[in-house]
């Protein structure tokens, strides 16, 4: 019995042992997304951004092999995102953590990669205060209220219109799209006519346009959750007789995406939306980058989501050959500070300050391109910043 | 001022009428057969996924869809009956409800495995998209559509009750399932067979509401609150209470929203309370 014991003691060393000679010659990331469950998609459409990153530039960075080990948070759980993470520090001894599609799951992980001083790249997950939850977190996507503050503005200074309608959904995003976009469209010099919160879990959207309708606005700014609701509500507006051509429909870039297009059909024609990528952006990297993934996923088109994970893996990339080869987590970051580039999306850069990102906002106009819907971009905001934490710092 | 409350009272209804045809199937099932199917959205799934996979991959016109929404949900409900259900009628409810509850979180997975968790969108004809416009109130075409389309399964489903051999025979197992079997009705044919019917009319609510509401592998879950909600407002076996609850929640629901957005989705929860209170065993139902 005591033999065996030993044995099997000595056995387990020897493998840890093993394990810990391994590790020094890879680069271990924890990537955590919804692989399953109702944001599976989205979970897989950034994992396919990461996927294809890592093709176009060979999974090596600086002599070490780069190891991508994932974990399935399943959805919207804060306390399973956190565990997950802890193991991913403490079992698989990751040097860096990624992913990140929800708030909630980011924000339960930023302890985590505090505590254990680990480079944590969040590749959606749109919030303005994740990035000051850890000093070690760093953003690729973007945030709701860059994009609400950008569309107030130009509403007002460009699109001339003076008055707008709010109709948000009463949850966390809908709230804060709703005050980013009323504080900045009353700074421009616009004046907010009225303002609805409709339920989350909204089947029937007449009764709301019917009171955005009475009051007969200028232009009306809305936002729903990812999902059945931009088809649903881009419905009703045609139902209930909003005419886009003679009332701006404003919205943030979810609510005019591919599959939100093809549910609606022509009643979504004229709707304006602000965002920080579409597929038909008009550049010479964006066309192969689409080609190239349309080749790799059975001709569906990228979008935020894998344009946020693959810039994801860029930062990643480029922040190992500048430390050559470092990964602990403060040379890390600080070589992601301020870093700059062309990604398919255009311009970008991780502000050294707040450690979020920086890119060009573009608006977009839903129109016919060949027989599809599309989102035409026939304007842009250089540089856009987040606003909440740039009036946080004042 | 006439304008606005029409289009409220119009939109409410049509609302109503597409929970009338989601839910009649289980407040007959339940009333006639006392059995807790909360599976009975997963049905209402399974008609939208087959009216989008009809009218999206083969190309055929809605039309054609929903009958084959009807028939295919049918065709699964006998299926589930004979393997799985049929087990469990004297069983207790906790037990019906744990199956029937096991069988959604099934079919969640399948239709994610099968179909992806993204919206589905169904394929219907110009002429049903748009509106009309009134009396200077615009009525959305598909809600008419709608509205048309419950009446007369509400018509054909009352007259069949009253007029037809087999609607004597379901009205006898509801009053009393023994006298019934005793007088000599095959009370479990009488069983499968509304059990069927009931699905399929899931199947075409399920089919109908793809437009109006969307389609994701979690409708089964989604929908069952609102189903029950009409059917324990209208009481159990009744097909005329599940119409007047469906009309009643439906308006309510829509007007609550326009009149006061602050009570969200919750005025239609207050007004299930309020009713069964004044009638536990809903507005025609009865206690058995």
């Amino acid at each position: 019995m005591q033999s065996v014991k030993l044995f099997a003691a000595g056995l387990v060393a020897a493998v840890m042992g093993m394990g810990a000679a391994n590790a020094q010659n890879a680069v271990k990331i924890g990537v955590i997304l919804p692989y399953s469950g109702q944001f599976a998609d989205t979970g897989n459409q950034v994992d396919a951004g990461i996927k294809l990153y890592m093709k176009q530039h060979g999974d090596s960075v600086g002599g070490k092999k780069l190891e991508i080990i994932r974990k399935d948070v399943g959805g919207i759980a804060p306390d399973v995102a956190k565990r997950l993470a802890q193991e991913l520090v403490v079992r698989d001894k990751v040097d860096i953590i990624a992913g990140f599609v929800l708030t909630p799951n980011a924000i339960a992980a930023s302890s985590v990669v505090q505590e254990a001083k680990k480079l944590m790249v969040i590749m959606n997950a749109a919030t303005s205060i994740i990035t000051t939850k850890s000093d070690y977190s760093v953003r690729t996507s973007l945030t709701l209220p860059m994009v609400a503050d950008t569309l107030a503005t130009w509403a007002v200074k460009k699109g001339g219109v003076k008055k707008s309608y709010t109709m948000v959904s009463d949850y966390g995003p809908g709230l804060d799209s709703e005050a980013a976009f009323q504080s900045a469209f009353k700074a421009a010099g616009g004046e907010i006519v009225g303002s609805v919160r409709m339920a989350v879990a909204n089947p029937d959207f007449s009764a709301y346009i019917q009171r955005a309708k009475d009051l007969n606005p200028e232009s009306i700014f809305v936002f729903v959750p990812a999902g059945s609701q931009p088809a649903a509500i881009g419905k009703a507006f045609a139902e209930r007789g909003i005419d886009t051509k003679k009332v701006k429909v404003m919205s943030t870039g979810e609510f005019t995406d591919d599959s939100a297009l093809k549910q609606s059909g022509d009643a979504a024609l004229g709707v304006i939306s602000a965002w920080n990528y579409d597929h038909n952006h008009d550049s010479a990297m964006n066309k192969a980058f689409v080609e190239a993934y349309r080749k790799d996923n059975a001709g569906a088109n990228p979008n935020f989501l894998v344009v946020g994970g693959y810039d994801g893996m860029h930062v990643i990339y480029e922040a190992l050959k500048k430390t050559a080869g470092k990964t602990d987590g403060d040379s890390l970051v600080a070589a992601a500070k301020g870093m700059k580039w062309e990604s398919p999306r255009g311009p970008m850069m991780i502000d050294p300050e707040t450690r979020d990102v920086v890119e060009n906002i573009y608006i977009r106009r839903v129109e016919k391109i060949g027989s599809t819907l599309g989102n035409v971009e026939f304007d842009k905001f250089e540089n856009v910043k987040d606003p909440v934490k740039a009036a946080m710092k004042k | 001022m006439f304008g606005p409350v029409a289009g409220v009272l119009f939109d409410g209804f049509a609302y109503g009428m597409l929970l009338f045809v989601l839910s009649v199937g289980l407040s007959v099932t339940l009333g006639l057969m006392n059995f807790v199917n909360l599976a009975h959205c997963a049905f209402a799934m399974l008609g939208g996924y087959v009216a989008v996979l009809v009218t999206n991959e083969l190309g055929w016109p809605f039309f054609a869809a929903l009958p084959l929404a009807f028939i295919g949900a049918a065709a699964v409900s006998v299926l589930l009956e004979r393997t799985l259900y049929r087990r469990l009628y004297r069983a207790s409810d906790l037990d019906q409800v744990l199956l029937t509850i096991g069988i959604v979180f099934v079919s969640v997975a399948v239709a994610a495995y099968l179909f992806g968790t993204t919206q589905q969108p169904v394929d219907v004809p110009a002429y049903l998209r748009g509106s009309i416009s009134f009396a200077g109130v615009r009525f959305a075409s598909y809600r008419l559509f709608l509205i048309v389309v419950a009446l007369l399964i509400a018509v054909m489903l009352v007259l069949g009750l009253e007029h037809t051999r087999f609607g004597a025979q379901v009205r006898a197992a509801v009053d009393n399932q023994r006298m019934a079997a005793g007088l000599g009705i095959n009370v479990e044919l009488v069983f499968a067979v509304a059990f069927a019917l009931g699905s399929g009319l899931a199947g075409l609510g399920g089919a109908l509401a793809v437009e109006v509401v969307g389609l994701d592998p979690y409708f089964g879950f989604t929908y069952l609150i609102f189903v029950l909600i009409v059917v324990s407002v209208g009481g159990l076996g009744s097909i005329a209470g599940t119409f007047a609850a469906a009309a009643l929640i439906g308006i309510v629901d829509i007007a609550g929203k326009y009149y006061a957005p602050e009570l969200g989705a919750f005025l239609i929860y207050l007004v299930m309370v309020a009713v069964l209170m004044w009638r536990p065993a809903g507005l025609i139902g009865r206690r058995q």
